[in-house]
């Protein structure tokens, strides 16, 4: 019997050291999951570091690990990796001068597109240009284009 | 205005063939090492023949070297190897083995079987090194110059044409200097 209540004891016990134990670690496991999500697995390299199981990537979250309890802010951990393998590792490439043209290339084609759209629907609207896509006779007024036509169907040539 | 039609999509298709004729020539799996330019991390590790000993980065200073990470598991070492073993035969350049995440006793019983072309190895067991030296894919050679400072870095297999080609005449440039 006083076994059974010394168990039970242990047990709550226990279970409460665990509880109080697990909000530290989940804070740091979060960080880190996230902070892991957000770095290339140089091996697979579609893949980040939290989801690859190359062995380099599991010493680079070893790493990454060690690095957050020594109390290393994200930048600074990204940083040291910045400096071992190159802007690579960073899923998000970051803006600088040789990737300026990364961030705002697809914004300029995007724009480009829209002026070239424009421009050719206001020539459409306007009707008077040499656009050969456009029927014949649309630059006319109505009377001279069914004039134009009864003469091109009916009269011979 | 017939003829801006005309060119236009032209020198657009041309500017996307030029990018994609590039592309074509970039192997994704190189990825550009930071580290060219900079002075190869320090290092201090125990030699794979004698434990006792070590080696650090500054015993190599006052000379070109190279540096050449490998495994007894690597599978692509062992194409690179007899090359390796030409290279120590003519002594050129002293190359120094990283025995990198590998067990002691595999390595030396790998290099008794197929040849120890290296001037010294060390053992990085946990990969730090490695990690600070930026591997990812073993092998890869390191070229060294006397200042300690990295010159050039081959990953993957060393190969007859890059030897010729691009880290022999590096080293003998950067001996004279």
């Amino acid at each position: 019997m006083t076994i059974r209540v010394v168990l039970r004891f242990a047990i709550a016990f226990i279970v409460t050291a665990a509880m109080a134990q697990t909000p530290v670690n989940a804070d740091l496991d979060a960080r880190l999951k996230r902070l892991e999500a957000e770095l290339r697995c140089l091996v697979c390299q579609n893949q980040t570091l939290a989801d690859s199981n190359a062995p380099l990537a599991e010493d680079l979250r070893r790493e990454v690990r060690e690095l957050a309890n020594t109390g290393k802010t994200d930048a600074e951990i990204k940083q040291y990796l910045v400096a071992r393998y190159g802007d690579f590792v960073l899923y998000n490439p970051p803006l600088q001068r040789n990737t300026w043209l990364l961030w705002t290339g697809p914004f300029v084609l995007l724009a480009g597109g829209a002026a070239i759209w424009y421009a050719i629907v206001r020539r459409r609207k306007r009707g008077d240009d040499d656009n050969d896509d456009e029927p014949p006779g649309s630059g006319m007024p109505p009377d001279e284009a069914v004039a134009r036509a009864r003469q091109l169907i009916y009269e011979e040539p | 205005m017939k003829t801006w039609r005309l060119i236009v999509p032209l020198a657009v298709f041309a500017i996307l063939l030029g990018f994609l004729w590039v592309g074509l020539s970039l192997d994704p799996r190189e990825v550009p090492s930071p580290l060219i330019g900079k002075p190869a991390p320090s290092f201090s590790l125990a030699t794979l023949h004698e434990p006792a000993k070590s080696l650090t980065s500054d015993d190599m200073k006052g000379q070109v070297w190279l540096l050449n990470v490998w495994a007894s598991w690597c599978v692509s070492c062992r194409s690179e190897h007899p090359l390796l073993m030409q290279l120590a035969k003519a002594n050129v350049v002293p190359v120094v083995g990283l025995d990198y995440k590998d067990k002691p006793d595999e390595g030396r019983a790998w290099l008794k079987e197929n040849g120890d072309p290296y001037r010294v190895s060390i053992v990085d067991r946990d990969g730090r090194v490695g990690i600070d030296f930026g591997v990812y894919g073993v092998p890869e050679t390191f070229v060294v110059d006397k200042q300690g400072v990295i010159r050039y870095k081959q990953i993957g297999p060393v190969t007859a044409e890059s030897l010729e080609r691009k880290i022999l005449p590096l080293v003998r440039d950067l001996q004279k200097s």
